[in-house]
């Protein structure tokens, strides 16, 4: 532990430490640019020079600067501060000074620091460099005369999200930032790189020129669009969400965000359902709550309770998931399950619906095996994580399943289920890789579980996980079920499945085509194949006019994440909440008073009055939601045995239920953002094809796209 | 606009590694340890640049096939380095240097030579296609100055007349005479010597070795 | 006191011998080298050290020092020697004739400087355009291979070593050692951060020794005659011999190996033929390359040809290519050629370099004109100093260096153009 002076302040860092971070421990700023601490030093802007003892007289740059016992640093001496005020002025030489039309306007690093180190007039009267724009795809916009050659994008696009296709090309003064033959980044990482740009040369496409950063309300949220929960922060203006940032959260996503978290957000303004909707003669009519309340209660009560079912959709909250299963309780039905895609989850065995080893936890393991799954598309802020471990070396990875350019080396093992069995009675030398690490991690996705021998192929997954020690040790637990859905934990911990003698999800359409479930409650339910429903009568409570509002006979406008405080259950078992940081639409309402308001109409109410009420209920129900526990996790602690599972592996290959990344739920289905990246990404459609800007205000007629985009 | 290096040929040239330099590939990159095949991303754009005279996207896409690196690193290094031609140029490359050297002993007038015999100047491919001219920096032969490389070999000891010869000669389709144009001996002062005049195998001449050296004794390797 | 042939290292400099292993041999090269690497890993590099040998590539950095930083022991990592031929500092062309005409001296210097290293393999990084010169290294290394001095068993030694040519393909800024690493590496040639230096960390993550052609070249002949005789050549911390380079306007422009430490004037009126009318019609010298600063004539007169002597007056002897101006020189023009060579030639990694180069070059372009402000000089001054010693590299000192010895000596030709163009352009703001 080094000992070291900054300014005078005693500062103890540890070996291997840089100047600029031993600084930052102490609270003492060194303005930089291209140093970030999560990604590789590149000391190429210049700016955190200091002046250090002993040394060579002259400064030297903070961020690259191994920390040495004794050394002595000043960032406020005569020689910094002119070193700071010189690079300062050769950055801004060739910047155009266009704040004014720039989106980075007050959230600029290169503003900001050039108010504190800069002058205010210019000695350069030679002419300013222009540079053409470059194409990097529809979400990230260019603006390349601003510029500052901080690598920042490259690093990131290279280390994080491991897709090298961002360099800078040409030399000296004409050195430019572009992609490949301005290819768009294939990365679903890629609007970090706008957050990671210090200046305004990167810039969000969709939000270009929409707001100002002054002009927003901010509100500390989390995202549901995958079952990753990272941390956002929603920037609104009036009742409009402008746009969705990244918050640090170190468990789950660091820094980063994922793009369809951040993009598909215009989607929240398209194909809303924001009245109630009663079906007469066939076609939709609006409704008044009255109305549609009493349409709904009226047809509940009529009908057999046994005849009644519900399903729990992908974004469905737990407030709304709970009170929906007491008020089926309340009716006396059995039938309702959260599994939309048929999982095999055993809601009794947490372990087994869990990542158990948690995503911060994906850097302590030492070999992984990913069976069924997708990462990069099912939840890229996860494959991320998994890169980083891959990027420290020693993570021997193979993969099972439909996808192996996953960002990191990967051993293909195929994508024959028969694969698992050998792994599972240790005729695959894989197996050995898993028993010789001292954490091995087995990754299984969605795409392993919701098939029909999803049993069968949990159960060779804990038996192999039972063999390799993957489980059953104190301080490891291996096993990684990988959730698609930002609902499915939540629903599974408020036992939202069937009850005794009930139907899940299959036996629900089996029974509502044969015209034995009469009643059907979708709980923003939008996954099935709603052809299946039969005659039911069907209730859709939901925010968009997605499948099952189409089919719906009563519709009860709900609200999205960002106009609600909602409780979401993380792939982790981790308890977080969103934020209402916009009103729902027109006379839509947050989800759990819909159905409070529902049992009322019955003549039933349910006990909850006030949200309190409601998360003290879902503390009841599970000690998940114990109040306090926000952003923990209660460890799963029941690990039945492999011979709890049954059944024979079928030939199928394992397909990812991601078929296109950028449209898997309502909220992307209806964003024009998305539709353009599934144009550019999914059909291949090149540069110069894609039309429009794609944003908030895209007046063009933009086509629903269908489930697979 | 900066002098944005941007692919030329969206349309494709097509590229191949001819069957004669896919031996020369298998050389160069057995010079490099296994894995660092990235090494060899120089000299494989050198070659292909060699066979077809100019770094279009398909000889990038190539030399990706043969690294393994992403195209954006070759692109990166194509770019970078001045000797790759990004456009189709003359069947002759004239690169005259004016650095200060150069300049001092009257690149200018070689410049002028080119500019009277063909046409153009820096940067410029003469309407026949026969030359391009470049403007380079030093090449590395300042006591012989003026001087210029014209394909893979320096003309030196240059003046507008012998400058003009040398660009009338390949305009006509005449061989070039390599080296001094004033019949200097390499970098030796011209026609008088003052060093190196005794016999280099004697040791009046620089070929002893110290008594006390271990070398002393034997001479040879074995 | 002129260095006499039997004391020259480049005994066919100027390639008028046989430059194959036959006429190597014939001249001495080769005579002994097993003994020579019998004596260890360690004796050959106290003996440079002893010799006094400074890195010929322009820095002075004492050559043995730099070798004794190689870990003394080889772990899984594998050292390596890279010798650097990427000669291109204007005014410089020692090394090619070294290649050219003496291959097999750089080639033994690669053997005994590596297997004292502890490495096993020689990169020589050759500037692209040298394409004859790497080709004639490529077939005395084949001829020394056939020979058994080059291979699995290097003359007899029982030490595996193998030499590899790397073609650069057109970048000064190659030159600086990790940016010759990044170029080897198939990157561009971009200077990494130091720390950490090439020793721990250098080619393919590896331990790493780069040095100059000269300084390789030079070794086995020191071993040979010994440490003694190289250190008694030339002043204390400026032993042995130098190859200068003297360009310009002079009358017989030449390559030449001669003592360090030899006074400007006489190098340039013994070999040179003297300046191009006469001493007197001497204007300025740049005595080390591009990168050092201009002297103006009453410096030359007296000053001593070696690192600590053109230290002394605020200038180097960096690659000791002297370039020669006569008072015809436009001397302004000449700097400003200069800073355009620093613009072109900057990696654009760091910013200072990257947009201070630019700047110093287009204002050093008004300059030749008068077309500026007097004060502009200052401001021109300044800028230099905001790129000197701000920079990843010594690129950003080599451009701000010659412009700082302009305005140092030639100042009041600076002003005289402003004054005269305001002159001649509006009369009445004459001063």
């Amino acid at each position: 532990m080094p000992k070291l002076t900054i300014d005078g302040i005693e500062v103890e860092a540890e070996a291997g430490m840089t100047v600029i971070q031993a600084a930052d421990l102490v609270g003492i700023e060194i303005p930089r640019f291209c140093y970030h601490e999560r990604l590789s030093i590149a000391g190429n802007c210049r700016m955190c020079l200091v002046e250090v003892k002993p040394g060579p007289p002259k400064p030297a740059a903070a961020c690259a600067l191994p920390v040495a016992e004794g050394m002595q640093v000043w960032t406020q001496s005569d020689l910094a501060k002119k070193a700071r005020k010189g690079v300062m002025e050769f950055l801004l030489i060739n910047h155009p000074l266009d704040c004014p039309i720039c989106d980075q306007g007050g959230e600029c690093d290169l503003q900001d620091q050039a108010m504190a180190f800069g002058s205010d007039r210019s000695r350069y009267h030679e002419h300013k460099r222009a540079v053409t724009e470059k194409y990097l795809g529809p979400l990230v916009k260019t603006a390349m005369t601003r510029c500052i050659h901080c690598t920042r994008c490259v690093r990131f696009i290279e280390e994080v999200a491991g897709v090298p296709e961002l360099g800078m090309i040409g030399r000296g003064e004409h050195s430019e930032i572009t992609s490949y033959v301005e290819q768009a980044l294939t990365s679903e990482l890629s609007g970090n790189i706008v957050d990671l740009c210090p200046v305004g040369a990167l810039t969000s496409a969709p939000y270009a020129f929409h707001a100002r950063p002054w002009e927003l309300h901010k509100v500390q949220s989390i995202d549901v669009l995958d079952a990753v929960g990272s941390a956002i922060r929603v920037d609104a203006r009036g009742n409009a969400v402008m746009r969705v940032l990244p918050r640090l959260n170190e468990e789950i996503n660091e820094e980063w965000l994922a793009d369809k978290s951040r993009h598909a957000i215009d989607g929240l303004r398209y194909q809303r359902l924001d009245r109630p909707y009663v079906r007469e003669d066939g076609t939709l009519r609006p409704a008044s709550w009255e109305e549609a309340l009493r349409a709904v209660a009226g047809r509940l009560l009529a009908t057999e309770p046994d005849r009644i079912a519900a399903l729990a959709g992908d974004l469905a909250d737990a407030e709304a998931m709970v009170l929906l299963k007491d008020l089926m309780g309340v009716v006396g039905s059995p039938h309702l399950d959260c599994r939309q895609d048929g999982a095999a989850l055993d809601p009794a065995d947490r372990a087994g619906y869990l990542f158990n080893p948690t995503i911060a936890g994906i850097e302590d393991a030492d070999a992984l095996l990913i069976v069924g799954s997708d990462p990069r598309w099912e939840a890229p802020i996860l494959n991320a994580r998994i890169r980083k471990r891959y990027l420290m070396g020693g993570f021997p990875i193979a993969v099972l399943g439909p996808r192996t350019d996953l960002t990191y080396a990967v051993e293909d093992l195929g994508n024959d289920p028969a694969t698992l069995e050998a792994l599972a009675t240790g005729r695959h030398p894989f197996a050995e890789t898993l028993a010789q690490a001292s954490r091995p991690l087995i990754l299984v996705g969605q795409g392993a579980l919701a098939r029909p021998d999803g049993a069968a192929v949990m159960g060779y997954v804990r038996r192999l996980a039972e063999a390799v020690g993957a489980v059953g040790a104190d301080d490891w637990t291996g096993l990684a079920v990988l959730h698609t859905a930002a609902a499915r934990v939540g629903g599974l911990e408020l036992g939202f499945v069937p009850g005794a003698g009930g139907r899940d999800t299959a036996g629900i359409l089996a029974g509502a085509e044969a015209g034995d479930i009469q009643v059907v409650y979708l709980l923003g339910a939008d996954e099935i194949d709603t052809a299946r429903l039969g005659d039911a009568f069907v209730i859709y409570q939901g925010h968009h006019g997605d499948a099952g509002a189409n089919r719906a006979d009563v519709i009860l406008p709900g609200a999205a994440y960002t106009e609600k405080n909602a409780t979401y259950v993380n792939t982790e078992g981790r308890m977080q909440q969103t934020w209402l940081a916009v009103h729902p639409p027109g006379e839509a309402r947050e989800d759990w008073k819909i159905l409070r308001a529902l049992s009322a109409a019955m003549g039933k109410p349910l006990a909850q009055n006030t949200i309190r009420d409601v998360r003290a209920r879902l503390a009841e129900v599970s000690p998940t939601f114990a109040p306090g526990n926000d952003g923990g996790i209660v460890p799963a602690t029941s690990t039945p045995g492999f011979a709890a599972f049954t059944g024979r592996l079928e030939a199928t290959p394992f397909a990812s239920p991601v078929r296109n990344y950028y449209m898997t739920d309502p909220i992307s289905r209806a964003s024009r953002t998305m539709a353009e990246c599934t144009d550019v990404f999914i059909h291949g459609k090149t540069h110069g094809t894609t039309g429009g800007d794609g944003g908030l205000t895209a007046a063009a007629d933009s086509k629903r796209t269908g489930t697979d985009g | 606009m900066t002098a944005a290096k941007t692919i030329p040929d969206r349309a494709e040239t097509p590229f191949a590694f001819s069957d004669a330099n896919q031996a020369e590939v298998a050389r160069i990159l057995a010079k490099y340890p296994a894995g660092r095949e990235r090494s060899a991303i120089l000299p494989l754009l050198d070659l292909a640049q060699r066979q077809q005279g100019w770094i279009s996207r398909s000889v990038v896409e190539a030399v990706t096939a043969v690294t393994g690196c992403p195209p954006i690193h070759v692109w990166e290094v194509a770019t970078f380095y001045t000797m790759y031609n990004l456009a189709p140029i003359g069947a002759h490359h004239v690169q005259i240097c004016t650095n200060l050297s150069c300049w001092l002993r009257g690149s200018d007038e070689v410049l002028r030579a080119a500019r009277d015999v063909f046409g153009v100047g820096f940067g410029q491919t003469s309407a026949d296609g026969t030359v391009t001219v470049s403007q380079v920096e030093c090449l590395g032969a300042c006591v012989n100055a003026p001087m210029m490389q014209i394909g893979d070999d320096y003309f030196e000891d240059l003046d507008y007349d012998s400058a003009k010869a040398l660009f009338q000669a390949i305009k006509d389709g005449r061989p070039l005479t390599a080296g001094s144009q004033v019949g200097r001996q390499c970098s030796a002062p011209q026609d008088r010597m003052t060093t190196l005049t005794t016999d280099p195998t004697t040791a009046e001449g620089g070929r002893w070795t110290a008594p006390d050296s271990p070398a002393a004794g034997g001479s040879g390797a074995d | 006191m002129l260095l006499s042939d039997k004391d020259r290292i480049f005994t066919n400099l100027y390639g008028h011998h046989d430059w194959s292993l036959k006429g190597a041999r014939a001249r001495g090269d080769w005579d002994g080298t097993k003994a020579l690497l019998a004596m260890g890993h360690d004796w050959i590099v106290e003996q440079v050290k002893a010799s006094g040998l400074r890195g010929r590539g322009g820095a002075g950095f004492p050559t043995g020092l730099k070798w004794s930083f190689m870990p003394k022991t080889v772990g899984e990592r594998p050292h390596y020697l890279v010798v650097n031929a990427d000669e291109g500092e204007p005014g410089t062309c020692k090394d090619r004739d070294m290649m050219r005409n003496d291959p097999h001296k750089l080639i033994e210097g690669c053997l005994i400087a590596g297997f004292a290293m502890r490495a096993h393999a020689a990169y020589i990084y050759v500037r692209g355009e040298f394409y004859r010169e790497a080709e004639r290294l490529e077939h005395a290394i084949a001829e020394a291979e056939e020979a058994g001095l080059l291979g699995d068993d290097a003359c007899g030694s029982g030490w595996p070593f193998r030499v590899y040519v790397h073609k650069g393909a057109g970048a000064y800024i190659c030159g600086e050692e990790t940016a010759l690493i990044q170029s080897l590496e198939g990157k561009k040639g971009q200077p990494r951060l130091k720390p950490p230096f090439p020793a721990g960390v250098g080619l393919y993550g590896c331990p790493t020794t780069v040095n100059n052609v000269e300084s390789i070249a030079v070794v086995p002949t020191i071993l040979r005659r010994g440490a003694s005789w190289f250190a008694g050549i030339g002043r204390e911390n400026n032993t042995g011999t130098k190859v200068f380079c003297i360009s310009g306007h002079v009358n017989r422009p030449c390559n030449v190996e001669e003592a360090m430490g030899i006074p400007l004037r006489t190098l340039i009126e013994k070999h040179a033929g003297g300046v191009r009318g006469g001493w007197d019609n001497l204007l300025a010298v740049i005595p080390g390359g591009a990168s050092v600063p201009v002297i103006p004539k009453e410096i030359c007169d007296d000053v001593l040809m070696d690192f600590d002597a053109l230290k002394d007056v605020k200038s180097g002897l960096g690659t000791a290519a002297v370039m020669v101006m006569d008072k015809s020189t436009d001397i302004v023009a000449a700097i400003a050629r200069l800073s355009a060579f620093y613009m072109h030639e900057s990696c654009g990694q760091c910013t200072p370099c990257r947009e201070g180069a630019g700047w110093m070059s287009r204002v050093m372009d008004r300059m030749v004109a008068g077309d500026a402000e007097i004060d502009e000089i200052d401001v021109l001054e300044e800028v230099t100093r905001q790129v000197e010693g701000h920079t990843i590299c010594a690129l950003g000192d080599a451009a701000a260096w010659p412009i700082q010895g302009l305005i140092r000596h030639f100042r009041p030709e600076m002003e005289r153009r402003i004054r005269e163009r305001r002159g001649a352009g509006t009369p009445a703001a004459a001063e």
